[in-house]
């Protein structure tokens, strides 16, 4: 069973939901990763997406958009970010650890060399957001031969069909991204995001986590009520910015809200 | 089907995927799914709808200002001392450059599709301007995303555009250029997608666009078919157009692929020369990746992120290039070549000197190939080069780098 398959089934066996934060590797600089990896699992973090920082990350609002920037202003690319990835392993050996990011780096590297890496680095999952499930059966097979999980983006407006598809294609989890629009954007309407679970839930039976428009704790447990886990990105990343001076306050408010979250979920 | 639009040809790209071989497909966020599929729903109905081309061929005709002439130079192939050099005018369209062909096309198509809003990212602003005027003259709310760097350095097509009632949105992410304004405008698409129709201006982005641009530029070429028989009583030996993203090239290329005897050159930009690493000539100097939706040759760094790109012409800016174009490079239909700034400019001066026609930058690289081409060539033989647009615009860019002030 990979890492990711575990949690799922042990969250579920003691009734809790996944807290799963997202943080842009090397923001805003390469050294505050890795430990911060390791704080935010200390702060009840189940499963953590890590992104690989692009030149052109066109789903991303403004906020992930300059976490971007000020990574690549590090030359922090996908190489960095799989030792950043191995290092955590390390001293961790239970978190899965799920690589975001865009597709061009992994053309880039090669599929074959991209699936070994990410083995050797022990990562648990990739999503690629730009590389909808037609075009992705290269790449599956090639984690899937490794047991790493391909993880599928849903929008709302996904019809049944391709959520079947994602069902066929995916594993691990799905992720449900619950606006329209690009991450960090608007708020969240509940009720669309529980009718859209039911829609989800009728044709896979993967775990799913939402995200997009988690902005705090009381909006965390809304999520956590109804779906598997509960992704927070922009939020966090929020906090970065706010000191761009003073990392280490940054990093004590990202984990002030993880915890706070973790709370509210598990309440 | 009229033979209008001959995709009845033998050369049959892209598949129903829109992969041309590896090239191109559909490289988008979930989020955007549904947009693609309504689009490329709509594109296959209407591309074949008798009523839909009738409407789009009068336009083109009493808006547009087509045919464009195909127009011998004879005092400049005289002087070039070889082939015969005929020159495609999209420069004489309305907006003075090809991309009107393709915002006519794709604005009677967000009218058949009920959109209310149109969006476009441009680079010179060409595109942008183009953009904006079929907006204006349908009545839909138009907002033009353009780099924050390009916005000042192109201010009169900021000022057309505006003129027009189009909001222009700089971009103040990334390198502030083209690609960055493509980025703002999937964005805006992503967020907007129930009454927005998103007019991309070139032969790249996930699929239907690099096929379906390409079927609303290939009137050039299916002109240029006829009048070079006309004129000349037979076909060209050769054709030369510039490539940036690649749409006033394909539009010239796409009728003429399955006549192999045509020989293709496609112009990239080589800036400061492609040695230096200052330069948008992907073809000539990159690798195969992904960006914008599709699978092609890029300009991206051993990370895979997006290398800024150089050219002293804004059109060709650009660190893609539209997937067919990969396609015809490694099945060598067509040939690639490149130009650096400095020829481009002769190329500007040459044609501007010896036949009275101030071409665009973009254009100015054709024909600096077209310089290198001719003289290669026997008397008797004919090139027909894209002049793909007019150089109004950039007289404030050559009068920078020539050091002149008026």
């Amino acid at each position: 069973m990979s890492r990711l398959a575990a949690k799922f089934a042990e969250l579920k066996a003691s009734g809790r939901k996944a807290l799963i934060p997202f943080i842009t590797a090397g923001d805003p600089h390469p050294e505050f990763t890795v430990p911060l990896l390791h704080d935010m699992v200390a702060a009840g973090a189940d499963i953590i997406e890590l992104g690989v920082p692009f030149s052109d990350p066109m789903a991303d609002g403004p906020v992930i958009q300059r976490a971007s920037e000020r990574a690549l202003a590090h030359h922090v690319g996908l190489r960095k970010v799989l030792s950043m990835a191995m290092e955590f392993r390390k001293t961790d050996q239970s978190t899965p650890l799920v690589l975001m990011g865009y597709l061009n780096p992994i053309e880039i590297m090669g599929y074959q060399d991209f699936a070994n890496a990410v083995a050797r680095a022990e990562v648990d999952g990739v999503l690629t957001v730009d590389l909808p499930p037609e075009e992705a059966e290269d790449c599956v097979r090639l984690l899937r031969e490794r047991e790493i999980d391909q993880i599928f983006l849903l929008a709302p407006n996904t019809t049944a069909e391709r959520i079947q598809k994602m069902h066929e294609v995916g594993s691990g989890y799905l992720y449900y991204v619950s606006l329209k629009g690009v991450t960090g954007a608007g708020h969240l309407d509940t009720a669309d995001v529980e009718d859209k679970l039911k829609l989800i839930r009728a044709n896979t039976d993967l775990p799913v986590g939402v995200g997009f428009g988690v902005k705090d704790a009381e909006t965390a447990k809304v999520i956590a009520d109804i779906a598997d886990g509960v992704v927070v990105g922009s939020a966090l990343i929020s906090k970065i910015e706010a000191n761009p001076d003073d990392p280490d306050q940054a990093k004590r408010e990202i984990i002030a809200l993880l915890k706070s979250m973790r709370v509210a979920i598990d309440h | 089907m009229t033979d209008k639009y001959p995709r009845g040809q033998k050369y049959d790209m892209p598949d129903t995927r829109g992969h041309f071989g590896p090239y191109g497909g559909i490289f988008v966020a979930e989020t955007l799914m549904p947009a693609i599929t309504e689009l490329n729903e709509a594109y296959q109905r209407y591309i074949d709808d008798p009523e839909f081309i009738a409407e789009l061929d009068a336009d083109l005709r009493d808006y547009v200002g087509r045919p464009s002439p195909l127009y011998h130079a004879k005092r400049w192939s005289e002087h070039l001392g070889g082939a015969q050099v005929y020159l495609k005018r999209e420069d004489l369209n309305h907006t003075g450059a090809h991309k009107v062909n393709n915002t006519v096309g794709q604005a009677l198509l967000a009218k058949r599709m009920g959109k209310t809003r149109i969006i476009a990212e441009t680079g010179a602003g060409q595109h942008g301007v183009a953009t904006a005027t079929v907006a204006a003259r349908l009545g839909l709310e138009c907002v033009v995303y353009m780099g924050a760097v390009d916005v000042a350095r192109q201010a009169l097509n900021v000022y057309r555009m505006k003129l027009l009632g189009a909001k222009v949105v700089p971009v103040e992410s990334g390198s502030k250029t083209l690609k960055d304004a493509l980025n703002e405008a999937l964005r805006d698409w992503v967020t907007n997608i129930d009454n927005t129709f998103y007019i991309i201006g070139t032969v790249a982005g996930p699929h239907p666009y690099p096929a379906m641009v390409r079927d609303f530029q290939a009137v050039i070429g299916r002109e240029a078919k006829r009048q070079c028989l006309d004129q000349a009583g037979r076909l060209p030996d050769a054709l030369v157009a510039c490539v940036g993203g690649g749409s006033n090239a394909i539009g010239l290329f796409y009728p003429f692929i399955d006549e192999t005897d045509v020989a293709m050159y496609g112009v990239e930009a080589a800036g400061d020369g492609i040695a230096t690493g200052r330069h948008s000539a992907p073809l000539c100097a990159g690798r195969p990746g992904v960006l914008h939706g599709n699978r092609t040759y890029l300009m991206a760094d051993d990370d895979g992120e997006i290398i800024e790109t150089h050219s002293i012409s804004a059109g060709l800016d650009y660190p893609g290039v539209g997937p067919e174009h990969a396609w015809l490079k490694d099945t060598g239909r067509a040939n690639y070549v490149n130009i650096t700034d400095d020829e481009a400019l002769e190329g500007f001066h040459a044609l501007t000197r010896m036949e009275g026609i101030i071409p665009a930058l973009e254009s100015s690289h054709a024909l600096a190939y077209t310089m290198k081409l001719a003289p290669t060539m026997r008397k008797d033989q004919i090139i027909i080069t894209n002049l793909s647009g007019r150089g109004d615009k950039d007289m404030h860019t050559i009068m920078q780098r020539e050091g002149i002030s008026l």
